[in-house]
């Protein structure tokens, strides 16, 4: 965490009522990102990661309730106007979602997207804005540009939808870029020629990225420092070395042990996987004490009872563990 | 695996589909889907068909299954091509080949209760009724890890997991000799992904059926097949036994395929984009080796000849010119 947080996020909690009662998307999570740095969340269906990345961008669904503060270069991005967001969201705070399908409006073409977002933010006149989007689509990899503008989001792949959604965050060099699985729909070999192409761009333009993810090989590949959420907590932080050196909470050492590893790289294949038993509990209804504990094999008296707070176990490596302390050795 | 008897032997197998425009619907173009595939399974064994989007593995899933009819080629289960065969000459072929689908949220009618949709194959095969179907369902339920009680729940109480448990013993109540896997834990979550591959490892070793496993995860590719092929645009390019293909590629899609997962571990950086562009379109798919146009070692020989899948070593063949026909040394 070198130099000034761009982006900190402090106590952040999301609720959303609903007809089961009351349900915490996101339970006081902290996080800070700094300029050309890359922070992963990671986690499965349901712990927030998502709920988290709207609540940074002030997308939340109209019924949720946010406390907590979003610290983005000096503003509460909680507390500022519609106007005040949309010129930021407009200039230095960029999102790329999961589907570019949905992202994208089916009935314009490409052009006509890129060239809007350039006017409207960057004020540039017509034709400085055709020739500045053709070269966006060619810094983002597309073949032909100059042809792609007059096309419409379906007569392209989903690979390349993608990178038209990169081109158009990234068209007015945002300082801070909120990708939520931006390649989890796509092919691997896409998938690496998109993040190649997204840690380029963040190298070349200085931005800070918050990348969500529930893949440990993509966030190994490009994060700095990784947060891992189960049931709307942050249940581990640290740097990326340490997290896959010594992964300090059970959760993420299951997470861990359950991918089948690549045989490439020696790992034996007739072993059985190693299991998390059951599933990931409903927000609705939470069991007492540390959520993970139904599931964890560590679990002790003490889990069950009291929430384990996040403990620093040295070099900012925080784990909300009762026996973080005991977990030291690699897996 | 060579002594094993092949339980399913796929010849030439070919799927094009009709691209139809203009007032008349005239046949304006074809999608080659699959383009001349051929490959064995033996019992017991699990063969897995790897590839991206678009390289028409779902399709030979489903011609393997006749769910589409295929355009050519022969699909022998235990000696009999049943590619001929009408829909009730079919029929009791129907019971040795099962299919376990990607979706669990689509695969099951919201309207049945589990139980009901367990045991509906055994009334439509007419192989069980009232308490000895009840107790078959009980049984299975227990085999795949839910509990019996839970026959009387309907889909929507289940969660992504269990689904896919519903739907795998759907398959094996016939008692089915092949199940079709077509990415079967692609939908699921990290820590429920591990418990569905245990599941299916474990089944295959009690009741010794084959799998054909589809799916786009490499790693789970390797982790539960035996022989791994690899697919691209219709075609097979590769095709070896998982230690030899994944330790060896000699096809240089395989290469980039393999190069192109991101490693979970921090120390091997190595986010290098192996080919660039996109799979090219399966209407007008390239002259000579579909991969020439991404290839970085195409020779003038590529653009013309398609090259035929050709020994590359002890049970591995490949179908790339370089080297004599052997593909490239990694």
């Amino acid at each position: 965490m070198s130099g000034r947080a761009l982006l900190s996020v402090e106590d952040v909690a999301v609720d959303l009522p609903t007809p089961r009662g009351n349900l915490r998307a996101v339970d006081h999570v902290d996080l800070s990102v700094g300029a050309g740095r890359t922070l992963g969340i990671v986690g499965e269906s349901g712990c927030g990661k998502t709920m988290l990345s709207r609540a940074i961008l002030q997308l939340l669904p109209k019924k949720a309730r946010l406390s907590g503060r979003v610290m983005f270069d000096g503003q509460d991005l909680a507390r500022c106007g519609a106007g005040v967001l949309r010129k930021l969201r407009a200039r230095s705070l960029a999102v790329v979602f999961q589907d570019p399908m949905t992202s994208l409006n089916p009935v314009l073409t490409i052009g006509t997207q890129l060239v809007e977002t350039l006017q409207e933010h960057l004020e540039l006149d017509a034709a400085t804005a055709r020739q500045r989007s053709a070269e966006l689509l060619a810094a983002v990899g597309i073949p032909a540009p100059a042809q792609r503008l007059a096309q419409y989001p379906h007569q392209l792949s989903g690979g390349m939808r993608q990178r038209v959604a990169i081109a158009i965050a990234l068209s007015c060099e945002p300082k801070l870029l909120i990708a939520d699985e931006p390649t989890t729909a796509l092919d691997v070999t896409i998938q690496a020629q998109i993040l190649a192409l997204i840690v380029d761009l963040q190298k070349t333009l200085g931005t800070g990225l918050v990348l969500i993810t529930h893949d440990l090989g993509v966030v190994a590949q490009t994060a700095q420092r990784v947060i891992v959420m189960y049931a709307g907590k942050k249940v581990e932080e640290a740097t990326v070395e340490a997290l896959f050196e010594n992964p300090r909470h059970p959760y993420t050492r299951g997470l861990m042990a359950s991918m089948p590893a690549m045989i490439s790289l020696g790992a034996k294949t007739d072993a059985r996987l190693t299991e998390i038993p059951g599933m990931v509990p409903s927000l609705t209804n939470l069991p007492a004490g540390c959520a993970f504990a139904p599931r964890c094999r560590l679990a002790i008296d003490r889990c069950r009872q009291e929430y384990p707070p996040l403990q620093d176990f040295g070099d900012n490596h925080f784990s909300a563990c009762w026996r973080a302390a005991e977990l030291v050795s690699t897996p | 695996m060579t002594e094993l008897r092949p339980l399913l032997e796929v010849t030439d197998l070919v799927k094009h589909y009709a691209v139809r425009g203009g007032i008349l619907r005239r046949r304006i173009g074809t999608v080659h889907a699959v383009d001349g595939v051929s490959f064995s399974v033996g019992a017991g064994e699990t063969l897995g068909l790897v590839g991206e989007s678009g390289c028409g593995k779902s399709t030979v899933a489903r011609t393997v299954l006749r769910l589409v009819e295929p355009t050519s080629g022969a699909i022998k289960l235990n000696g009999q091509d049943i590619s001929q065969l009408g829909k009730s000459e079919l029929r009791p072929y129907r019971r040795s080949m099962q299919i376990v689908f990607q979706d669990p949220f689509a695969s099951l009618n919201p309207r049945m209760t589990a139980g009901d949709i367990v045991g509906e194959p055994l009334t439509v095969h007419g192989l069980a009724s009232g308490q000895k179907k009840r107790e078959r369902v009980a049984e299975l339920f227990q085999q795949v890890g839910l509990r019996p009680d839970q026959t009387k729940n309907y889909p929507h109480q289940f969660s992504g997991g269990q689904r896919q448990r519903i739907c795998i013993a759907r398959a094996l109540s016939l008692g089915p000799s092949l199940i079709v896997c077509d990415e079967p834990v692609s939908a699921l979550d990290v820590s429920i992904q591990a418990q569905v591959i245990n599941l299916l490892i474990d089944l295959q070793r009690k009741h010794d059926f084959s799998y054909l496993f589809i799916a786009h995860d490499l790693a789970v590719v390797a982790h539960i097949s035996h022989r791994v092929a690899v697919m691209y645009l219709g075609r097979i390019v590769e095709i070896a036994d998982k230690t030899e293909l994944f330790a060896n590629p000699r096809h240089p899609y395989t290469q980039a395929l393999l190069a192109s997962v991101p490693v979970a571990d921090p120390k091997a950086k190595r986010l290098t984009p192996m080919i660039d562009g996109d799979v090219p379109s399966p209407i007008n798919p390239p002259p000579g080796c579909a991969f020439h146009t991404r290839c970085r070692y195409v020779m003038d020989r590529c653009k013309v000849e398609r090259p035929v899948l050709a020994d590359a070593g002890a049970q591995h063949q490949v179908a790339c010119w370089l080297n004599g026909g052997t593909g490239r040394k990694a």
